[in-house]
């Protein structure tokens, strides 16, 4: 009896079945993750409503009528009105844009320092990982939220790209220990002498070897931290050191609610927005532990 | 061990001093002194503010200044705050301090007192319909901010519920006594269990893989094996090694628990070291901002510090090299 353990039989026919990429063993993991599916579909249609959010509602987020202040529900403004006078389901879809870009470009900024600062220590170790991994140390000493606000404080003015900057520099450490693990452990395996004895530049080794084989632990914890950045900007902009208003966030819109009145009063206008926060939180981290199960099968925590 | 222990302790230092240079640092980055922004008397000459300049000390090279914020620190003395009328750090900082330490040691008990029990039932108990309720308490746990949660808990169980004070943290200072702890408690569940919601969920999770991770282990087959009971097996071993990760943790997420109560004491209008700092940035009180940096900052150094030497204690497998 012929054994065969999964391996293509050529004689069977004549095409000759290619074996499935790592990537695609990863793919097919991933689609059968009943909750990172469910996590995707929540995520595009939040996407959706962020990009046609002119297409769904014909108010400006931004400009306030002071003759309809804090109104409640009707068919006009159907989740009211904010203190401003502003349509809050307006504010709501035009939130998720910012919400989504600020949380995107902050983990993207991210990514970028630490994998280059990650693969710079990991690779050459010595003197320059030393300095990096104290850097990054230095940087974790202080809680993340003290160093961002002190920081944010000595800022005159803040827009949108200062603000991602902002919480790129105080971050950057997590992802940068990350690589840095992943590449220190790379460098030992045979591969990579082999790579080195054919006269491979160091640049090549990066981003030939290096890189893609790190590429899994990479994806999955950038999805997740867009999922934390998302929770800093909301955050901050909800203690009133964020996004300054009249931008519309998710973060804003909740602050609203620190006046007693309309929290007692308007739960119509601070809850859709905090829900907002918490289901596109979810259906990140949803996908990102699909990924991490997709790309480590034996990391299957559950 | 005592090499590692010794060699840890080594590394402590030059990060306390660069701590106190980054703090310092940021601080001198700032735009604007004392004296920016506010309506200077027309009356009086701009030499004698110039003079008061002088006096802080605020003209000196920047090294100077270093030097001398440092030295007086090591005395205990953060100056005096810029904002609040010359009422010195220390006063300003200890009596915030000492709530918000509170606040943060509460939270703290919510979440080991929910976290471990559940955690060790989930874990004994795996796919129980008890393990996918704090499965699925674990995800949203994580997912909610909290601020967003402390109003809901705000909305619910204050306002319309009545059950507990939505802000302060004592009804009135003429409480005393008894009936004042008490008061002051009933001030306390509500940020508290929002301060300790983020840990709960996440506690809960590493408690279940723990403890799954133990009772899975060769030591607890013999234990059973030489018929020790069921209980034996779960409180003195399985526990004690399975809460070991849990209380490293601690030490190294106290500093995120004391970061979180700066937007949990916002929400609740709790006048901790939270509030404190958030009026400090928003009124450019430099004395004060360095002081809570640098307080927080060594705070997480000699956490991250006890959390590894306690490990290295707890579990002499590790070696560091």
């Amino acid at each position: 009896m012929q054994a065969n353990h999964g391996r293509p039989t050529p004689s069977v026919s004549s095409q000759i079945k290619k074996p499935k990429s790592p990537f695609q063993l990863a793919l097919q993991r991933f689609l059968k993750n009943k909750l990172a599916i469910l996590g995707v579909i929540a995520m595009v249609l939040i996407v959706l409503a962020a990009v046609f959010a002119p297409q769904l509602t014909s108010h400006d987020p931004t400009k306030g009528d002071l003759l309809m202040v804090e109104k409640p529900p009707s068919s006009e403004h159907i989740l009211g009105t904010d203190s401003s006078g502003r349509d809050n389901f307006a504010r709501i879809l035009y939130g998720a844009r910012i919400s989504l870009t600020v949380g995107f470009s902050a983990m993207l900024f991210t990514l970028v320092i630490g994998v280059i600062l990650g693969a710079i220590s990991g690779y050459y170790g010595g003197t320059v990982d030393n300095i990096i991994m104290r850097l990054a140390d230095l940087v974790l000493a202080l809680p993340f939220l003290v160093l961002a606000l002190t920081i944010i404080a000595l800022l005159e003015k803040i827009t949108i790209s200062i603000f991602v900057f902002v919480i790129a520099i105080t971050t950057w450490p997590t992802l940068t220990r990350i690589v840095r693990g992943t590449f220190l452990s790379l460098r030992e395996q045979e591969f990579v002498l082999g790579a080195r004895a054919i006269g491979a530049s160091d640049f090549r080794i990066i981003f030939k070897h290096f890189i893609p084989n790190a590429i899994g632990p990479i994806i999955v914890n950038a999805t997740l931290m867009m999922a934390t950045m998302i929770i800093i900007e909301s955050g901050l902009s909800f203690i009133g050191m964020g996004i300054p208003q009249p931008t519309p966030t998710w973060g804003n819109m909740i602050s609203e609610a620190q006046n007693i009145r309309i929290l007692r009063d308007h739960p119509e206008a601070w809850i859709p927005p905090g829900v907002g926060i918490l289901v596109t939180v979810l259906a990140i981290n949803f996908i990102g532990d699909g990924l991490r199960d997709a790309f480590d099968p034996k990391s299957n925590r559950r | 061990m005592y090499k590692y222990i010794i060699r840890r302790i080594l590394i402590f230092i030059p990060m306390l001093i660069l701590l106190t240079i980054i703090v310092f640092g940021l601080a001198k980055a700032a735009p604007g002194d004392p004296f920016t922004g506010k309506i200077l008397d027309p009356t009086v000459d701009p030499a004698v503010f110039e003079k008061q300049r002088e006096e802080l000390g605020l003209n000196d090279p920047i090294p100077v200044q270093y030097a001398a914020w440092v030295s007086e620190v090591a005395k205990g003395n953060f100056g005096e705050s810029m904002y609040y009328n010359g009422r010195s750090v220390q006063s300003l900082i200890s009596e915030r301090v000492v709530k918000t330490l509170n606040l943060g040691l509460f939270a703290l008990a919510i979440t080991l007192i929910v976290a471990i029990p559940i955690g060790m039932y989930s874990a004994r108990n795996p796919y129980s319909l008890l393990d996918y309720g704090a499965t699925t308490f674990g995800f949203l746990g994580l997912a909610i901010p909290n601020f967003f949660f402390g109003l809901i808990a705000i909305y619910v169980l204050s306002i319309n519920l009545g059950w507990f004070p939505a802000q302060g943290s004592i009804t009135s200072t003429e409480v005393t006594g008894i009936s004042a702890f008490f008061n002051r408690i009933h001030h306390m569940v509500l940020p508290g269990i929002t301060l300790g919601l983020a840990g709960t969920a996440s506690y809960m999770r590493y408690m279940r893989s723990e403890v799954l991770d133990v009772l899975g282990s060769d030591y607890i087959r013999t234990a059973k094996a030489k018929g020790m009971t069921e209980r034996n097996v779960l409180y003195k071993h399985t526990l004690r090694n399975a809460i070991i990760p849990i209380i490293t943790l601690m030490g190294f997420e106290f500093g995120a628990l004391l970061s979180g109560a700066i937007i949990t004491e916002q929400v609740f209008s709790y006048p901790g070291l939270g509030t404190l700092f958030i009026n400090s940035i928003t009124n450019r009180d430099y004395p004060v901002i360095m002081a809570i940096n640098l307080l927080l900052g060594v705070t997480i150094l000699i956490g991250n510090l006890l959390a590894d030497i306690f490990y290295s204690i707890v579990d002499p497998r590790i070696r560091y090299d």
